[in-house]
């Protein structure tokens, strides 16, 4: 198929109300996402941009359907390296599904290429994302402080 | 079903077996595969994949989603991430890595 994706799936024991928020508001997405945050009004067709710790947008796009607390779909270009912002926009969707005891959250990023760098790239990044949301829900305290801690590039 | 909360302990089970892990293995060099993609991979019958995809499916390592009747398959590696979040993530990566590459020297293997 001449489409790459990737699927991540987590199960975080919280409500689907307080993970649509943790998943948009930028002050708490900076204890999970290693410093980053997104800019958006979060409705479809706003802009939506993400943001580094000094100020550099990286990524930018656009809310197509925001359903909350139950689905959001972001259009996804990588803007900082030329060769992932070639192959231009990506779709990024996450779902948020009650059951007994936690919330399901689904995010499945795709882009109609194979291969791609830019997914290849993003598939390091949402599961350590992932794993820091689901403990700084569950516990109120994050696992990993930084994404590529510095020890491991001497 | 595999709509309510991993238990730690299926994660686990799941991993303890070859075949298993010869599909995550399959799912990671090639994710979005469908079930008759991964038996022409598996000395096994139809059953016994599903049976195993079952047990990866609700370990949380294996996600499933839907293209018009295809069922597609994917690794799922947030379970993992945890792991190592859990257990490796505060060493030292250097001598980590020193001794993998030791041990894939000595074993001569790719992985």
């Amino acid at each position: 198929m001449s489409r790459s994706t990737f699927v991540y799936v987590t199960y975080i024991r919280t409500t689907p109300e307080k993970l649509w928020a943790a998943l948009t508001d930028a002050e708490f997405m900076k204890l999970y996402w290693f410093g980053m945050h997104c800019e958006s009004r979060w409705t479809a067709g706003s802009p939506w941009r993400l943001i580094s710790e000094t100020g550099e947008v990286f990524d930018a796009g656009e809310i197509v359907a925001a359903d909350p607390p139950r689905r959001l779909v972001i259009r996804w270009q990588h803007l900082r390296r030329p060769e992932l912002k070639a192959e231009g926009e990506s779709l990024c969707t996450m779902e948020l599904e009650p059951t007994a005891s936690a919330v399901k959250l689904s995010i499945t990023h795709s882009v109609e290429r194979e291969p791609s760098q830019l997914i290849t790239a993003v598939s390091g990044g949402w599961p350590k994302i992932l794993s820091n949301l689901k403990s700084l829900l569950e516990t109120g305290s994050i696992a990993l402080a930084e994404a590529y801690p510095s020890a491991a590039n001497p | 079903m595999t709509d309510r909360y991993p238990d730690p302990n299926l994660l686990f089970k799941a991993l303890a077996d070859v075949s298993r892990r010869k599909l995550l293995d399959l799912l990671h060099a090639h994710d979005g595969r469908t079930l008759s993609e991964l038996c022409a991979h598996l000395d096994m019958t139809r059953q016994g994949v599903t049976q195993h995809l079952t047990v990866l499916e609700e370990a949380n390592l294996v996600a499933i989603r839907r293209r018009g009747r295809e069922k597609l398959h994917f690794l799922n590696p947030v379970p993992l991430q945890q792991i190592y979040d859990r257990w490796i993530a505060k060493f030292e990566k250097p001598r980590l890595k020193a001794l993998t590459e030791l041990k894939r020297r000595l074993e001569n293997t790719d992985e």
